[in-house]
């Protein structure tokens, strides 16, 4: 009968300790109210201190994931001038961290495809050129598994002959790029499969300048498909992507206004 | 001992309706019609699964035969099937002699534990998918109807079934092995009334559903069941059809939906944006819409953009 009333001073006594030490810097108001956020605000964003919630970070999801291989979100900052780099994330997983998308000279604005281990809030974290985050959200509930569960890929005898295969194209007049890169991006929590992960991907100018590049890690779904938004008119004919996995392979492809098929 | 559930119960008692209340405890509230000499529908609701409606989504036919009754289809719970039982009883005292399974969803065929001991006949590729994916769809249905589900397991059909005719308990059908709703998809003419059930290869107001669908199959799948004969038709979801309807209906959505992710694809949308686009009026009215259109993006539209989309290396 004692025990218990001792477990409860145990906690009163160390709570307060521990709440002090994972505090971060700036304590905000989740609107997710998800209990993981103060978490990934010191570890994936290293507790910057001028850091808040903004509507202008739009995030867009399905309610529900139907196919939890294959989230697809669009994360809109277009409304921030002077975006460094976006951080995607998902407060409950085994791997929190999506990708990192660096807009360059493409709009803040981002349509990419993931996989969902559970239920979770989903983050947009913006870090402008002046050292502001603002954070955007979204609730996608979900069946779960998607992380834990081997690629498909592997259900075929030709995956190796499809690795790196690119399908993609522009469209200058409403400034759209596309691109789907054949890859299984293992995650490594798979039993006896190893982490197989396309690490960045970068868009470049027939002159070679940088348009935009995406940090892939282990949640991003298999075969990432990315949707890029470049200003009207600002795109030339051709966007060549050019990118690596771990293991060292090369991705390498043009995207143009090819017709269709 | 009051326990969670029995104050839950209560609650429920108290605030709610009798219908509400019925709902609290689980139970299903089944209501055979019926509509031809010897037939039956118990018609299901046209939203998706819920925790309201316990899975009750589902077109169920009874039949008379010469032993007792021919169920078509067996809902989505052992607790369905159970209330099917007793609700068999009512319409025939000798109950629920022998099971039909049109195909593998859940809806259809996880009321079988409740008709274990019958002969219960399905389409070979049914059988097969039933036992393939029978357990992940159970995973998915516990989360989704919760309590509902308690004590279900997957008993798949047990009874190859082909095509032409067949005489089940002593009733002739035609039989069409069709499919494109899922691998197998079997239609049945019931010959003394000129019923047509389709199964899920047709919806009648309430958005078809696709998580194992191939389009091209499907649409060929309604050219056959085009050209029969039929005094009516029972969908797999929705009214009964006697005007010649619901086949055009299901043809016309699935065109539209094949052509709108296409064009998207096209246009290098993506599936949050195709999301997001207003449905046609005729198409957002229908029963589970919008929902059942987002869920068709995600079923489909990965592997249409891929065939539209050009190589860029």
């Amino acid at each position: 009968m004692l025990r218990r009333p001792l477990i409860y001073l145990a906690c009163l006594v160390w709570a307060p300790v521990a709440l002090a030490l994972e505090d971060p810097k700036t304590q905000l108001k989740d609107p997710m109210k998800s209990g993981m956020w103060d978490y990934h605000q010191i570890e994936l964003l290293g507790d910057p201190e001028n850091i808040r919630f903004d509507d202008r970070v739009i995030v867009r999801g399905p309610e529900s994931a139907e196919d939890s291989l294959n989230v697809p979100l669009l994360v809109d900052a277009s409304g921030i001038k002077n975006v460094k780099r976006i951080i995607v994330s998902a407060d409950y997983g085994p791997i929190p961290h999506i990708l990192t998308y660096y807009p360059e000279k493409a709009e803040p604005k981002i349509g990419l495809r993931f996989k969902i281990d559970q239920a979770t809030a989903i983050r947009a974290s913006v870090e402008t050129h002046d050292g502001q985050w603002l954070i955007g959200s979204t609730y996608i509930d979900a069946a779960g598994g998607g992380c834990t569960a081997p690629a498909h890929a592997y259900a075929s005898d030709d995956w190796e002959e499809k690795l790196g295969e690119i399908h993609g194209r522009l469209w200058a007049a409403s400034g759209r790029a596309r691109v789907i890169v054949d890859h299984p991006m293992d995650t490594g929590l798979s039993d006896g499969i190893p982490v197989f992960i396309i690490q960045n991907l970068s868009f470049e100018s027939d002159e070679g300048d940088l348009m935009a590049r995406v940090e892939l890690y282990e949640p991003v779904n298999e075969d990432p498909a990315f949707s890029l938004y470049f200003e009207p008119g600002t795109l030339g004919g051709t966007l060549h992507v050019k990118g690596r996995d771990n293991n060292g392979n090369r991705i390498n492809g043009v995207l143009s206004e090819s017709e269709t098929h | 001992m009051i326990t969670r559930r029995y104050a839950l119960g209560l609650l429920g008692a108290g605030a709610l309706a009798p219908r509400a209340f019925a709902q609290a405890r689980h139970v299903y509230d089944l209501t055979p019609v019926q509509i031809a000499d010897g037939m039956w529908m118990i018609e299901g609701s046209t939203d998706y699964f819920s925790m309201q409606n316990g899975g009750a989504i589902v077109n169920i036919v009874l039949m008379k035969g010469d032993s007792g009754l021919i169920l078509l289809d067996s809902g989505p719970s052992l607790r369905y099937g159970e209330a099917l039982t007793t609700v068999a009883r009512q319409l025939d005292l000798r109950g629920v002699t022998s099971v039909v399974n049109t195909h593998h969803h859940p809806d259809h065929f996880f009321g079988n534990q409740a008709f274990a001991d019958r002969p219960i006949y399905a389409l070979g590729e049914t059988l097969a998918a039933a036992k393939a994916e029978g357990e992940s769809f159970a995973d998915a249905m516990y989360r989704l109807l919760g309590d509902w589900m308690r004590g279900t397991e997957v008993v798949p059909p047990t009874q190859v079934i082909d095509g032409g005719n067949v005489m089940i308990d002593g009733r002739a059908f035609h039989a069409l092995p069709l499919g494109g709703h899922t691998a197998g998809d079997l239609a049945l003419v019931d010959q003394k009334t000129g019923t047509l059930l389709t199964g899920d290869l047709v919806f009648y107001d309430r958005a078809p559903a696709t998580p194992s669908a191939d389009l091209t199959r499907w649409q060929q799948s309604l050219n056959e069941l085009e050209k029969v004969e039929a005094a009516q038709l029972v969908p797999g979801h929705g009214p009964v059809d006697k005007t010649r309807a619901a086949i055009p209906q299901t043809r016309g959505y699935l065109t539209w939906l094949e052509d709108t992710l296409r064009t998207a694809a096209r246009n290098g949308l993506d599936m949050v944006e195709i999301m997001e686009t207003p449905l046609p009026a005729e198409y957002a009215a229908m029963g589970a819409e919008p929902g059942e259109f987002h869920r068709s993006v995600a079923h489909l539209f990965p592997g249409i953009e891929l065939q539209e989309l050009p190589r860029a290396n």
